[in-house]
């Protein structure tokens, strides 16, 4: 947020208005570990600098306070980054950036509603990370693909090797990606729809 | 910047975003707007209207998330929602709600083409 002073009025920069025209969004959601590269690849490929965004998780307590039989709620702070990239004049497409805390990321009611599909971020030497992820992304049945971010100091392997250790069906398309790399990050993008394509080609696989 | 692991801040305490809803804690599905509902103002902001009321028109002047309008305001998403559901109900602003959740294929060929011109 930039210096809030009595003047300033929060909004974007006139250089990032989307046109009048802009009349629907769709979004598509970067799951993965701490440090894997998820704001990295939002912003390497968003035509606005990625912004934050917050929601308050309240969760009831399993435990009630035996001397006022109040029971006890945890309220937990989930911050998102996301990015924006205008499709066309019409359709615009957001991509929102999980936190590090997973297990609060399926929480967030309405992240996951609508989303095309999710990219999950995998650094290779912290892959027990992305089993949870992949677990609950089938559960609710959002489809997605792996990304393998090829961090320079971490060693690379085969991509059917990391399948393997990943328990991925092969029906999942596996990348590997420079997250830093406008390019890279476009091209996880453009698997991700590709392999939405031939899910709804094939609609008994929904 | 990039928002890992952050925890409650303490600058929006839970009393001033009481105050803020005037105590309402409607569910995102109860507005029923999703993050990425794009949001444009009808009018301009009146007299007197409370500031987060005030914000939002103004930078609604061209379409916007839900998601942007929650950052610039740097109120949570369900706060936001609550000041934008008085806002429809005003007919203050407009909502044009996000592309269907089962995508077509025309949908998905939209996106690529988009994706392929970055």
């Amino acid at each position: 947020m930039d210096s809030a002073s009595s003047e300033t009025v929060p909004g974007p920069r006139s250089e990032d208005a989307l046109p009048s025209s802009a009349t629907a969004a769709v979004k598509l959601v970067v799951v993965g570990g701490f440090g894997v590269g998820k704001t990295t690849l939002v912003r390497a490929v968003s035509e606005i600098r990625p912004l934050t965004t917050e929601e308050t998780m309240t969760q009831a307590g399993a435990d009630v306070d035996d001397n006022t039989g109040v029971e006890r709620k945890t309220a937990t702070t989930v911050a998102m980054d996301f990015g924006r990239i205008s499709l066309n004049e019409e359709l615009v497409l957001y991509l929102f950036g999980t936190p590090g805390q997973e297990r609060f990321w399926f929480l967030w009611n309405g992240l996951f509603d609508g989303a095309l599909g999710a990219v999950v971020l995998v650094d290779t030497r912290r892959l027990e990370v992305s089993f949870d992820v992949m677990g609950r992304l089938e559960e609710a049945s959002v489809p997605f693909i792996v990304a393998v971010n090829a961090f320079p100091e971490a060693p690379s392997y085969p991509v059917e090797d990391l399948r393997d250790a990943l328990d991925l069906s092969t029906s999942v398309p596996i990348v590997v990606c420079d997250a830093r790399k406008r390019e890279s990050s476009r091209d996880v993008l453009m698997t991700l729809m590709h392999h939405l394509r031939s899910l709804a080609a094939t609609p008994e696989a929904m | 910047m990039s928002g890992e692991g952050r925890e409650w801040e303490g600058e929006e305490t839970p009393e001033r975003l009481y105050v803020i809803t005037g105590g309402r804690t409607d569910s995102p599905e109860a507005t029923g707007l999703d993050l990425v509902t794009l949001i444009v103002s009808r009018t301009r902001p009146g007299v007197g209207m409370q500031p987060e009321y005030t914000a939002i028109l103004r930078m609604c002047s061209a379409p916007l998330s839900v998601a942007e309008i929650s950052a610039y305001l740097g109120l949570p998403v369900s706060v936001t929602g609550v000041l934008l559901a008085d806002l429809l109900d005003e007919e203050r602003v407009q909502a044009r709600n996000p592309a269907p959740a089962l995508p077509d294929i025309a949908l998905i060929e939209a996106v690529i083409d988009g994706l392929s011109k970055l």
